[in-house]
């Protein structure tokens, strides 16, 4: 399991050890990776993140055309299942992505998923002053954080 | 057979102390039909339970044995009661300390059998 914020890790940690998924990834709206676990390639990892927010943004907007609450979750049954959800989060609109196999199910896994979004509410610590759009530190932050997530 | 899933839970509920009575899906661990005393989630019983009544089913299976018919757990502060209800659906019932388990588990007979 890796994070680019510490402060995901633990209610992260006990989503995958409670519901025994096999894949998961938060992200950002944008698609923006705020941690992982599962995954092993990189290109995996964006491409994921990349289309679980275009699902997100097209069932969103498919809800406001219908003129319906945005739906809750997504999910694909078959062979592993497929969990996709948007929530809100203390640092803007998340993504949760998740596989999982027959040895849990979709109940354990939207229980489990809900608790954790509680936990990253209350695990959040207080969001620092914003800093400019292309800081000084960019490209190194950008390095340190693909290191977090890819170990390398 | 009937489909009245709610009619089949309202005769569980009628054994005394009973908190929920619910039919699960036992694929998804997401619950069918329930009756549930207020501040009991469903849905989180529902998970847990087919959860659980897998777990036991994998054990049986390892040990060699045959698949459990009723699984009877017994806590401090409650029971959980468990039943298969053909392939696809679990009957569980969450129960206060001290449940009539004989007679809730003759309800159950009869509701698997109205349920088919």
């Amino acid at each position: 399991m890796r994070a680019i914020e510490p402060w995901v890790a633990g209610p992260l940690e006990t989503f995958l050890s409670e519901s025994s998924a096999r894949l998961t990834l938060l992200m950002t709206s944008t698609g923006q990776v705020v941690a992982q676990h599962g995954f092993t390639r990189a290109v995996d990892v964006m491409s994921a993140a990349a289309l679980g927010a275009a699902i997100v943004a097209s069932t969103e907007e498919i809800a406001r055309v219908m003129q319906v609450p945005a739906f809750r979750a997504l999910t694909h049954q078959g062979r592993m299942g497929l969990f996709l959800s948007a929530f809100n989060a203390p640092r803007g609109r998340w993504i949760g992505l998740v596989v999982y196999g027959r040895d849990t199910s979709l109940g354990l896994v939207e229980v489990f998923f809900d608790r954790m979004v509680e936990d990253l509410r209350g695990a959040a610590p207080p969001q620092a002053a914003p800093k400019p759009v292309l800081a000084d530190d960019f490209e190194s932050e950008l390095h340190a954080n693909l290191r977090t997530l890819f170990g390398r | 057979m009937i489909r009245d899933y709610q009619a089949v839970l309202d005769r569980v509920t009628r054994v005394g102390k009973i908190r929920a009575a619910l039919l699960v899906s036992t694929a998804d661990g997401i619950p069918v039909a329930e009756v549930a005393m207020e501040g009991l989630e469903g849905r989180v019983v529902a998970a847990l339970a087919a959860s659980l009544a897998r777990r036991v089913e994998r054990a049986a299976r390892s040990a060699g044995r045959q698949l459990p018919v009723f699984i009877h757990l017994q806590g401090a502060e409650g029971e959980i009661l468990t039943a298969r209800c053909g392939a696809d659906l679990l009957m569980v019932a969450v129960t206060e300390p001290g449940v009539n388990a004989g007679l809730l588990r003759l309800e159950f007979h009869r509701a698997i059998e109205l349920v088919g």
